[in-house]
């Protein structure tokens, strides 16, 4: 019934030179998105990668469960020493991702051009 | 407040994660329907979901035999919704979530449904069913935040 979570990873280049991954979710983030949100993170270079952007501009529907999945990858990458950021949240997630905090361990912004430049 | 001002949609959706969203397409269709702005649609959307996922995984503790019922009653300045399971109820309520606890591992990740609920919409109280079953949650959200 859940409708299923794609992942991908783009590497791009920040304004300022900085390498940065971009993990690029479609569909909906729910308990069922693991392999996609943890399983994608998972897959990017400890070593190599110290800047993360998660992409849900092609996401319509995030639960609780789905925001938890969030959380762990935060967690993951703050024992990795990596920072992360965010773009592409509807108002409505954005209000939400302020609400239980996430905003203190990941920025957000509108799109990725403006997450970027702020790298 | 006369009678045809006072709609009521009734679903009973399986116990099983995901069906949560045909009671959420349901609630946003009934509010677009009785003109609640669109960031009220999605707060509603949002409660609504997570009462159901409550229901799914905790309530019925993802039984496939029990059903979850929702019933939405749509006045003229207002939605009530109530999502009914087979459990018994709410021990006690979670306590806020905690960003800082969670991200160094001292609270677990997920536990935020609730608090998303009680958070988005204008009411919300859970209640225990006489037997010991047929517990519920009722929510209710207006079409004007700021209305008394």
């Amino acid at each position: 019934m859940q409708s299923e979570t794609k992942s991908r990873v783009d590497q791009v280049t920040a304004p300022s030179g900085h390498p940065v991954a971009v993990l690029r979710f479609e569909g909906d983030i729910a308990s069922t998105s693991k392999d996609a949100v943890l399983g994608a993170y998972q897959s990017l270079p400890k070593e190599t990668t110290r800047l993360i952007l998660l992409d849900f501009t092609g996401v319509d529907y995030i639960n609780s469960s789905g925001i938890a999945l969030v959380i762990q990858l935060l967690i993951e990458a703050a024992n990795a020493s990596q920072k992360v950021y965010c773009f592409g949240l509807s108002a409505h997630f954005t209000k939400v991702f302020t609400m239980v905090g996430i905003t203190k361990y990941a920025g957000l912004f509108a799109t990725q051009t403006e997450a970027l430049a702020a790298l | 407040m006369s009678e045809s001002n006072s709609t009521i949609v009734e679903l009973r959706l399986p116990t099983h994660l995901g069906y949560e969203k045909v009671a959420m397409s349901t609630a946003a269709s009934l509010a677009k329907l009785r003109g609640f702005p669109d960031d009220r649609i999605e707060d509603l959307k949002t409660a609504v979901a997570e009462a159901c996922i409550n229901a799914i995984e905790h309530g019925n503790r993802l039984n496939e035999k029990l059903s979850v019922g929702v019933v939405l009653r749509a006045e003229p300045d207002s939605i009530e919704v109530k999502v009914i399971d087979d459990g018994s109820g709410i021990k006690k309520q979670p306590a806020k979530p905690d960003i800082d606890r969670k991200m160094h591992g001292e609270e677990d990740a997920r536990g935020m449904g609730m608090f998303l609920i009680q958070a988005l919409v204008d009411e919300a109280e859970w209640v225990t069913g006489l037997d010991g079953k047929s517990s519920y949650v009722r929510l209710l959200i207006k079409l004007d935040k700021d209305a008394e």
